[in-house]
């Protein structure tokens, strides 16, 4: 291969000396050998994760209205939502309401893509981030978690963010 | 350890011409099997913390000591494959051609004026030829291998050992006509006063980037170009045959590293005031600092294109390594 014009690099005029790079890149890495590792040994230490990981989707079963909205926009259908229709009485006067009871709300962790569109089109704010991470298990099935264990998961939901300056409080959508 | 320099300290504790041997045989294999183990690991470490990470930190308890131990336990499970289309006897044959080599090297190589398995009068000839033949290994993996990543890489392997081994012994030629001796003995105790290194610290960046491109370390790793031809003429290579060549690898910047320090680093001399520390250690410490120099470069720089590492050696290094010794023989002449 014939070396021409357009390969031969010429010096910018950047003020540094001809090597002056070569000896400036010795003394990052040399910097970075000398300054303690970043590395977080997970299993014997606790990570440090960013406070809104997302880890987990959590259910709060008491904002849940059974509108199936989550589980209808889940793009590989890993959510089971389970109901069956109830007749309340009225508390005082008029005719009797039908409601919609949650038998069974469950996740399939296995095949859940960590998408959180489910989060962003719930409703009436019952499904969350949480930043718990540590639910492996050693058979693919037990990854499929019902709405008991989701609700635990809510406890540890961090509260959400301060608003934004000169944002109004409860004017969000 | 009283005796005369030259005189190895085995022909001083042993009589029996064959026990001298076994003894001899037997302390230089330990010394290539256990060093070129403690720069891998190093290598592990510093790398990783340079790049801010902490490294192997499990096998061994204490900071992952044991990985290599723990790598090589494994290589040796893998299974041994052999592409049909290789040449099966070749194949086999070239990690031991890669590997013997450098193990020859560690011979001659002094730790102190007593400490050596041979004094020989040609001993940097020797070791300059025998770190050479490693590449025959290299071309011959990578010819019998059968496959074209391979194939290129071991040719690359062989126009770098070319084109750098020119400057290396030019380099080493000069050391040998201030030093006015071949023997590698003979250098260190000529470097009385003051190391080769002040006298010639061109020589000794030659040596050292000739040595790098040698070893196919960083910045001049071509040969074995991940991102362009796999692992080279490694490529086929599986368990203990492809750890040979591994080990050939650290073996090789052990042994460069010791002879860079016994051409310019005044090999096992202690610098002034500090005669107190054995010779051996200084030796050990050398070959330690260039071999942790060399670690540095492979975590600092990029890899050079295969033209500019051609136009490096022949426009930059052999034409400066001619001057110098011109240089040399004039100052020579010029004194006595």
């Amino acid at each position: 291969m014939a070396i021409e014009e357009k390969d031969v690099r010429r010096r910018k005029a950047s003020g540094l000396a001809v090597g002056q790079g070569l000896i400036k890149g010795l003394g990052v890495t040399l910097k970075h050998l000398l300054r303690p590792a970043v590395t977080q040994q997970y299993p014997k230490e606790k990570p440090d994760l960013p406070p809104r990981t997302r880890g987990v989707i959590a259910l709060k079963e008491a904002n849940c209205t059974v509108c199936w909205k989550c589980s209808r926009e889940c793009p590989d259908w890993c959510i089971y939502i389970e109901a069956h229709k109830e007749t309340h009485d009225p508390a005082s006067g008029g005719r009797a309401r039908p409601v919609k009871v949650l038998d069974r709300f469950a996740i399939d962790y296995a095949l859940c893509m960590y998408c959180g569109i489910c989060v962003e089109v719930c409703p009436f704010d019952a499904l969350f981030w949480s930043p718990e991470f540590e639910y492996t298990t050693f058979d693919i099935v037990e990854l499929t978690h019902e709405k008991e264990k989701l609700e635990e998961w809510t406890y540890t939901v961090p509260p959400p963010p301060p608003l934004e300056r000169g944002a109004q409080e409860g004017a969000g959508g | 350890m009283i005796g005369q320099a030259g005189v190895s300290i085995f022909n001083e504790w042993f009589s029996n011409y064959w026990l001298v041997l076994v003894v001899k045989a037997g302390v230089v294999l330990g010394f290539f099997l256990v060093a070129p183990m403690v720069v891998g690991y190093a290598e592990h470490k510093v790398l990783a913390h340079m790049q801010s990470r902490l490294g192997p930190m499990y096998p061994g308890v204490f900071h992952g000591w044991a990985q290599l131990v723990a790598d090589g336990v494994k290589f040796i499970q893998k299974e041994d494959v052999i592409p049909r289309a290789a040449d099966p006897w070749v194949f086999s044959l070239a990690p031991a051609v890669a590997l013997i080599p450098y193990i020859v090297v560690f011979v001659v190589i002094p730790f102190s004026p007593q400490i050596f398995a041979l004094n020989l009068d040609v001993g940097i000839f020797f070791v300059l030829a025998m770190s050479s033949v490693n590449v025959i290994g290299v071309l011959m993996a990578g010819w019998s291998s059968a496959n074209k990543f391979s194939l290129i890489g071991a040719l690359r392997a062989a126009a770098q050992l070319i084109a750098y081994e020119l400057p290396l012994v030019l380099a080493a030629a000069s050391i040998v006509m201030q030093a006015g001796t071949l023997s590698l003995i003979g250098i260190t105790e000529a470097q009385d006063g003051y190391w080769f290194v002040l006298t010639q610290p061109v020589g000794f960046a030659i040596f050292v980037v000739a040595s790098l491109a040698e070893l196919t370390r960083p910045p001049f790793d071509m040969p074995v170009a991940d991102s362009e031809i796999i692992f080279g003429a490694y490529t086929e290579y599986t368990g203990l045959k492809f750890a040979f060549f591994l080990l050939a690898e650290y073996g090789g910047i052990v042994a460069l590293s010791a002879i860079a320090s016994v051409l310019y680093l005044g090999g096992y001399r202690a610098l002034p005031g500090l005669g107190f520390i054995p010779e051996p250690l200084w030796m050990a410490a050398k070959i330690g600092a260039l071999s942790f120099f060399v670690i540095w470069l492979r975590a600092t720089y990029p890899r050079l294109r295969e033209d500019q590492l051609q136009q490096f050696s022949w426009l930059a290094l052999i034409p400066v390594a001619l001057v110098q010794i011109i240089v040399v023989g004039l100052v020579k002449v010029a004194v006595s």
